[in-house]
Order: C-alpha cells, then sequence, then structure tokens
C-alpha cells in the first residue's frame, strides 16, 4: 500500500473502518464453515436444484434488463424534460425500496387478483408461484443497475460522435448500433454483471411474490433462508458459494482498469 | 502492505469487534439482586422472546404485567420460534422465552429452565371468503385446480401440516412452501392460493379476509407452547411472575380471545 498523494492521513482511519465491517461478516462465515461435508452438502440434490434455478433465472432477467434497460438508458440520456426526469427517478425506485416491499407490490400488480393479473388470469396465464415469477421479480429489482450504468456512461461519452455519424449519412438506428452502443461498451458490460448479480441474491421479492416451492421457485437465496431455520450450520456451504459468486462478479467488474475512457 | 499497516488494521478490527460486544450486551442492566421473588423497587427491565404468532397476546399480557408490577419494564421480541431459539444459543439476554411448538424448545436444552406449557394451537384451513371453491376437508387441498399453500416443513406450521397428512393419507402438493404462518395468509388473502393450512388463532386475526374450515384429523394434531426462564437470567423472580400470569386467568383470557386454546 503506497500512500495517495493528496490524501489526507486520517482519511484512512475511517475508511479502514468501513473496509472492517465489510470484510470482517464473510470471514466469520467463512470460519464456520463445516468443511468435512462441505462437498456432499454444495452437491445435494435440492442444492444443485436451488442453484441451477438461480443461474438459469438469473440469467434471463439479465437478458430482459438488456433488451428494455438498453433502450431505456438511451431514452433517458438522450432527451429531456420534466416528465422524463420524474420517469427516470422512478427507475430507481426498485433500488432503494425494501424488496419486500417490491414483493407485495408485483403481488398486487401480477398477482391472481392483481390490476394486471386478473386480466392475465382471464386469458389463462397464471404466473402464481411460476419460475416466471422468479424471473419477473429478479428483473424488476436488477434493472436499476443497469440502466443507471449505461445512461451514466452515455452522458459522459456525450453526443458528439453520433452527430458526425449522422452528419456522414447514417441513420439513427445505424449510429445506436454502430456508434452509440460500442461506445459504452464496458459500461453496459459492468451494468450486466451487477443486474445478473442482483438477479442472484434476489430474496425478498421473489419470497413475497413467487413464493418458496422446491425446484419451481426456490432459489439459492431462498433455500439457505429455509434451511437456516432449521439448522443455521446446515445453510453455510450454499451461502458460502454465493459469496464466492459474488466475489468473482465484483473483482470482473471493479479489475478493469480505472480511468480508461472508452474509445473507438 | 507493511507491517504497520497490517498492525493498524488488526487494531481497527479489533475496535470495530469491541463495538460490537457493547452493542450485544447493552441492553442487560446490572442487578445485585437476582433472588426468587423479589419484585422490589428496583427498577427491572424483564426481556421475553416469545413466538410471532404470539405479539397481540404477549404485548397486551406485557402491558398487564407492568401495570401490576411499575417497577418492571417488559421488553419483548417477537421472532419465529427457531430465530429466537438461535439468537439465545448465540448469546442474546432473555429472561422469559415462549416458542411456538416443543421442538424448538427442547432444543434449548438446559438453557429453559423448566418448561410449561401454556397454550395450545391447532391448524385449520383457510380459504378465500365464502369458500369459493367449496373445500371441505383435508383431501380437498389435494384436489386437482385447487392452489394450496402450506407453511415449509422446517417451522413448525409446516411440521404439523406434515403430521396432517401423514395421518390422513393424504398428499397435498403445495404450490408455495412458505416460511411463516404469515405468508400462508397472505398467500390467500391476496387470491394467489386457493387455501393454506394456518392455525385456528391466525385464521382468527386475518378475520373476515378468510374463511375457515375445519377437519376432525386437525384435532389429533395439537401443537403445545411451552414457555420457560432462561438459565442465567438476572431476573429470573420476575421471569416466574410473568409466566404466572401468563399460565393464570388474566393470560389465558386474554389468548383464548385470540383464538389460541382450543382443541383442549
Amino acid at each position: 500500500m503506497r500512500p495517495a498523494r493528496g490524501v489526507p492521513v486520517w482519511l484512512y482511519l475511517p475508511a479502514l473502518v468501513g473496509l472492517a465491517l465489510i470484510v470482517i461478516p464473510p470471514i466469520a462465515l467463512t470460519q464456520r464453515l463445516p468443511w468435512s461435508d462441505f462437498w456432499s452438502s454444495i452437491t445435494s440434490e435440492s442444492s444443485l436444484q436451488a442453484l441451477e434455478l438461480s443461474l438459469r433465472t438469473a440469467v434471463v432477467s439479465t437478458v430482459l434488463c438488456l433488451a428494455i434497460g438498453v433502450p431505456m438508458a438511451v431514452v433517458f440520456a438522450r432527451s429531456d424534460g420534466l416528465a422524463l426526469r420524474v420517469f427516470r427517478a422512478l427507475v430507481l425506485l426498485p433500488l432503494v425500496l425494501p424488496p419486500v416491499v417490491g414483493g407485495i407490490a408485483l403481488l398486487y400488480a401480477f398477482g391472481r387478483r392483481g390490476l394486471i393479473g386478473e386480466h392475465l388470469t382471464v386469458l389463462g396465464i397464471d404466473i402464481a408461484f411460476s419460475t416466471t415469477a422468479v424471473v419477473l421479480a429478479q428483473t424488476f429489482v436488477s434493472l436499476p443497475f443497469l440502466v443507471i450504468s449505461v445512461e451514466g456512461a452515455l452522458r459522459v461519452s456525450g453526443s458528439s460522435y453520433e452527430q458526425v455519424a449522422a452528419t456522414l449519412g447514417a441513420g439513427p438506428t445505424r449510429t445506436l448500433v454502430r456508434v452509440t452502443i460500442p461506445l459504452v461498451a464496458p459500461a453496459l458490460l459492468s451494468g450486466l454483471v451487477l443486474a445478473f448479480a442482483r438477479a442472484m441474491g434476489e430474496f425478498g421479492a421473489t419470497i413475497t411474490f413467487a413464493g418458496n416451492a422446491p425446484g419451481v421457485t426456490q432459489t439459492a437465496p431462498l433455500k439457505i433462508y429455509v434451511d437456516e431455520i432449521n439448522d443455521p450450520q446446515q445453510a453455510l456451504p450454499l451461502s458460502f458459494l454465493l459469496i464466492v459468486v459474488a466475489l468473482v462478479v465484483v473483482i470482473a467488474v471493479h479489475l478493469r482498469r480505472p480511468g480508461r475512457q472508452p474509445v473507438l | 502492505m507493511n507491517a504497520r499497516t497490517t498492525a493498524r488494521i488488526a487494531a481497527l478490527m479489533a475496535v470495530v469487534a469491541l463495538g460490537a460486544t457493547a452493542c450485544s450486551s447493552g441492553d442487560s442492566s446490572p442487578s445485585p439482586s437476582a433472588s426468587a421473588s423479589s419484585s422490589g423497587d428496583a427498577p427491572v427491565t424483564l426481556t421475553v422472546f416469545a413466538a410471532a404468532s404470539l405479539k397481540k397476546g404477549f404485548t397486551e399480557i406485557a402491558a398487564d404485567f407492568q401495570k401490576a408490577h411499575p417497577n418492571v419494564t417488559v421488553k419483548t421480541t417477537f421472532d419465529g420460534s427457531s430465530a429466537l431459539v438461535t439468537q439465545i444459543k448465540q448469546g442474546a439476554t432473555a429472561d422469559v422465552i415462549a416458542t411456538a411448538d416443543e421442538k424448538t424448545m427442547t432444543s434449548l436444552g438446559d438453557s429453559a429452565v423448566n418448561p410449561r406449557t401454556f397454550t395450545r394451537n391447532v391448524l385449520t384451513i383457510i380459504t378465500a371468503p365464502g369458500n369459493p371453491k367449496r373445500i371441505e376437508s383435508v383431501r380437498d387441498l389435494a384436489r386437482s385446480g385447487v392452489t394450496t399453500v402450506l407453511c415449509a416443513p422446517q417451522v413448525p406450521c409446516g411440521n404439523a401440516a406434515a403430521t396432517v397428512e401423514r395421518n390422513t393419507g393424504v398428499d397435498i402438493r403445495p404450490a408455495s412452501e412458505e416460511t411463516s404462518v404469515s405468508g400462508v395468509v397472505t398467500k390467500v388473502t391476496s387470491g394467489q392460493a386457493d387455501a393454506g393450512l394456518v392455525y385456528t388463532s391466525d385464521a382468527k386475526a386475518a378475520g373476515s379476509a378468510v374463511t375457515s374450515v375445519n377437519d376432525p384429523a386437525f384435532a389429533a394434531v395439537v401443537n403445545e407452547y411451552p414457555i420457560a426462564v432462561v438459565k442465567g437470567s438476572q431476573h429470573a423472580g420476575e421471569g416466574r411472575q410473568f409466566i404466572d400470569l401468563v399460565t393464570g386467568s388474566t393470560g389465558q383470557e386474554v389468548l383464548s380471545g385470540l383464538g389460541f386454546g382450543a382443541g383442549r
């Protein structure tokens, strides 16, 4: 560790306290891991089922975030006006809302007797207690991560390259695909990774909205919670695995050299 | 990272750890006399841990207790029985614990001093108001076209539901295994599920939002609620007095008014 120029030395104290606060709990958990049956616990049928469901739903949710999040980010970054600023703020709602509240809200929107769910039920579509409900909950909570990340990058990169592309005769769609998106590719990637991680970790909205059915809606965090009720030890191996996944994700995002501006 | 930095980090982590200990032991007020039945004038804080289903009843009983013992402040904590047991095992200071089944109390071992049964709860079927799906018995919960939710087998109400299934030979395939009774109630009141198995006290608390359906099989599966003073309590005398109030006519009246004690 070399002292950074221009950073007051006393800043290191609160910074280290913060670091300790974040680092100590996972270390403490790892200490209690029952190593003897770690492998058998991780590879038990119910654990694998929950992990597989988590991965599958998180991938689908991330793809959905990409499909609707990028258009949102472009619209928000390139337009202005009061209404738009209000909408932009609204997109942050799932980020600041307790996930349980999000789950209850989803229940009243897409539940069997919900605002939209009611009409879906008439059409024979019932997403109660289905994997679709899990994906919906995950997309709801993950979307802001992608939108914020991409929109921020779009604002920083500005629209000068796009204007040049336009003067050279490229249409709006061609400009978007060939100029705008490549410009923000690193931010898009980190946004996707964060959205995926948030979807993997989703618990509150899922258990409230989708319920807990092994193989259908019981993702890894739900299994950890249920196991923990019975025997806290039993929940540790899967918890540890999720910590590892989370570590891989944050390292993947942040080891990109900071300050390297995206260039064409 | 040089040796000095390492030492600094270690020191900081120690500070954080100390802070954490201070927090957890902060509420144990020093009490010189732990003598049996002293309800003298020294102010006493009696910490009562009780199962979530007892929230309404114990809040009322605690208020009555404080009226009779002005020097005592009853501090109640409500959570799932297993969560409370885990907290006590991890060193939380509680004077009295009341759980929703004997299994969780037994798991406390020596830490629970002479547990006594103070009330009981039996299962009941709940449906949407008016019982639109015409559910008459446990057998109907397994009917195709009926979406049933149960508690997860890890929690007391799920354990009781599993016993009913064993006794009746009915194999209910729940759409969701909720982690708490309140989860089952929400799924039924919101219309996500057609029916659920909960305790009579929960059905009573839900009021007109649900219709209860009884089945003779429920009488054989009675959940007994034990209460005990926690070993090492500084206020064992007050704790015993609180237990006397719960098991006496005042407490029993409050509880039966809330739907407890049925099936006796």
